[in-house]
């Protein structure tokens, strides 16, 4: 029988030959993701925890990352909780306040695999499909209960095979892709279903990938999916991952999909997402000239050291505009010991960037950035949501990181390649 | 019973902002944000037994389980919309809030239209007209049983 990507992975991870769409299977993840929300979730199951202890050591994996440092004596309580917890029960992944945001970390550090399977109480956790890993997001309620038993159920879903063809025009990246594929399909036009990228795959870095797989959630996906090829196994070894330590997982040639889409990739222009949906997408030239005051390039989307490069290049020898406050998020520390090695820290902070410290920042509204009733934000994060950035009266635009930075000079959006010629 | 009347894609953000995230987490802190960006009559005049009707995607965006906790705890019966997002769904479940998907039945809703719902039998009556809904499958209506996934887990964990 042949079969998708997520049917193949589902079946070995159920013990099952094959497993069909709409079938309900019990798995065991290799990995639980979990982050400042570890607090909230290890109090749910406090007694059980004393009697049962934790499923298994290496499953879990806690990042610091969305309040830090922290806001609050109750942030910061969190904090002190969760680092207890880590000790008490000998929790072998723990990366602390400015290791990074939690799913480039789980990347750098090898623990999404091609093959593997990982769940996460984060929307997020979806991106490890950037390296051929099947990843979803779970609440919190369900995250305590994986913590416990180390077992959960899915449901096989359906798939969706976007095929990308032709190469990206210059001036064009990633998220401008991944926007206009979320336009196109909708916020809700891959729910419930695994999402394969196919076609001239090669052409995208795993920092790329990274930022696809990343926004399968904004189209309503359960995970999405890069498979293994020679970028894959690079980029891997560089972490020091050997080949032998992985089983890609690739589809059957004729497996069955719940709708094929196709992408001619030299027509994609630069993209934005205006409030307050991601699906809400226009060419950024139709919108030129609209006022920001303050810009953010950085986190789980975009905020690795090609992204912080594209804006170095950009801003260099220039000055961000006097009306607006440019945010610089770096996604992890090991990024940005990169990014300061290669002078792009001291070019951004030149320009007038703020650093903030690696970590999800502004990015949800609770702290380093929130907006002003009236303000507009371009970002190259994940979200647009009223409210977002912490107040419902702010507009949120999302871009790619060379949008925000040519945004940032001239105090109003405006299409990249205007500046970059 | 008042039927609360949303639209498409109701985010998490909309349902309880991003902002109070890691800092309210039992019911009582939920509560008064519930909706808050959205409709803020709602967290004040919700009574046990509403119902919420809304449109495609409901429960868009992010993981946190708030607006799952919140909408049980101010006693939402449940939500019928034409579609949700997963991670939401999910949610539900854990939390046993009913969800109903029957776009239909969101299609025919008009104001002040009465309300019967069957949900043992799948059956929901709208302005005197009768829609069904498919039944969950058996392992999500154990878990529900078990009155939501911690109780389901705990019994489990007992029977070792």
């Amino acid at each position: 029988m042949s079969m998708t990507f997520v049917e193949k992975l589902l079946s070995n991870y159920a013990g099952e030959k094959n497993v069909v769409p709409g079938q309900i299977v019990t798995v065991h993840p290799d990995h639980l993701l979990t982050h400042d929300n570890t607090a909230a979730i290890i109090k749910k199951i406090e007694p059980e925890l004393k009697k049962y202890g934790v499923f298994s050591k290496s499953l879990p994996i806690i990042v610091l990352d969305h309040v830090i440092p922290a806001a609050s004596e109750k942030t910061s309580t969190n904090h002190k909780v969760i680092r207890e917890f880590v000790k008490t029960h000998n929790i072998e992944n723990f990366f602390d306040v400015g290791i990074g945001v939690c799913h480039q970390v789980v990347i750098e550090k090898g623990l999404g695999l091609p093959g593997k399977l990982l769940l996460g109480s984060d929307s997020h956790t979806c991106s490890y499909g950037a390296v051929g890993a099947f990843s979803s997001g779970i609440d919190r309620t369900e995250a305590a209960s994986l913590m416990l038993t180390g077992e959960t159920w899915l449901k096989v879903p359906d798939s969706i095979k976007i095929m990308l063809n032709g190469i990206l025009k210059f001036g064009v990246y990633a998220k401008d892709v991944v926007l206009h594929i979320v336009g196109d399909i909708s916020a809700s036009g891959a729910n419930y279903c695994s999402v394969e990228y196919h076609g001239d795959i090669d052409q995208f870095s795993i920092a790329d990938r990274f930022t696809i797989a990343n926004m399968g959630i904004e189209m309503g996906a359960k995970n999405s999916v890069f498979f293994v090829d020679a970028v894959t196994e690079i980029f891997l070894d560089s972490i020091g991952v050997s080949s032998s330590s992985y089983n890609p997982i690739f589809p059957d040639r004729d497996a069955s999909y719940l709708q094929e889409l196709e992408y001619d990739l030299s027509e994609i222009v630069p993209m934005i997402a205006c409030p307050h949906t991601v699906d809400n997408v226009k060419p950024v030239a139709e919108i030129s000239g609209l006022e920001i005051q303050q810009c953010l390039i950085g986190t789980c989307t975009n905020g690795r050291l090609s992204d912080l490069k594209v804006v170095a290049d950009i801003l260099k020898g220039k000055q961000v505009n006097s009306n607006v406050r440019l945010l610089i998020l770096p996604a992890s520390k090991d990024i940005l010991e990169k990014a300061l090695k290669a002078g792009i820290i001291e070019t951004l902070i030149k320009s007038g960037g703020v650093l903030l410290p690696p970590g999800c920042g502004p990015c949800l509204g609770a702290h380093q950035g929130i907006l002003a009733p009236g303000e507009r934000c371009l970002s190259t994060a994940n979200r647009n949501f009223k409210g977002r950035m912490g107040c419902k009266d702010a507009e949120i635009y999302l871009a790619s990181p060379a949008t925000v930075a040519a945004s940032a000079i001239y105090g109003k959006i405006i299409d990249p390649r205007e500046v970059m010629k | 019973m008042n039927v609360w009347r949303y639209g498409d894609n109701i985010n998490t953000d909309m349902l309880f902002p991003g902002k109070y995230t890691y800092t309210c987490s039992t019911r009582e802190e939920i509560k008064p944000h519930l909706l808050e960006d959205l409709d803020s009559t709602f967290s004040k005049n919700v009574k046990e037994g509403d119902i919420i009707f809304a449109g495609k995607n409901f429960g868009c965006g992010s993981s946190r389980e708030q607006p799952v906790v919140g909408l049980k705890a101010v006693g939402i019966r449940a939500v019928v919309a034409e579609s949700f997002a997963r991670i939401f769904y999910r949610a539900a479940i854990n939390q046993g809030l009913l969800l109903i998907e029957c776009p239909q039945a969101v299609e025919a809703y008009s104001k002040g239209d009465d309300i019967e719902l069957i949900a043992d039998t799948g059956k929901i009556i709208v302005g005197g007209k009768p829609f069904s809904f498919p039944k969950l499958p058996k392992e999500i209506i154990a878990i529900r049983d078990a009155g939501g996934l911690l109780a389901y887990t705990r019994s489990k964990l007992k029977k070792r």
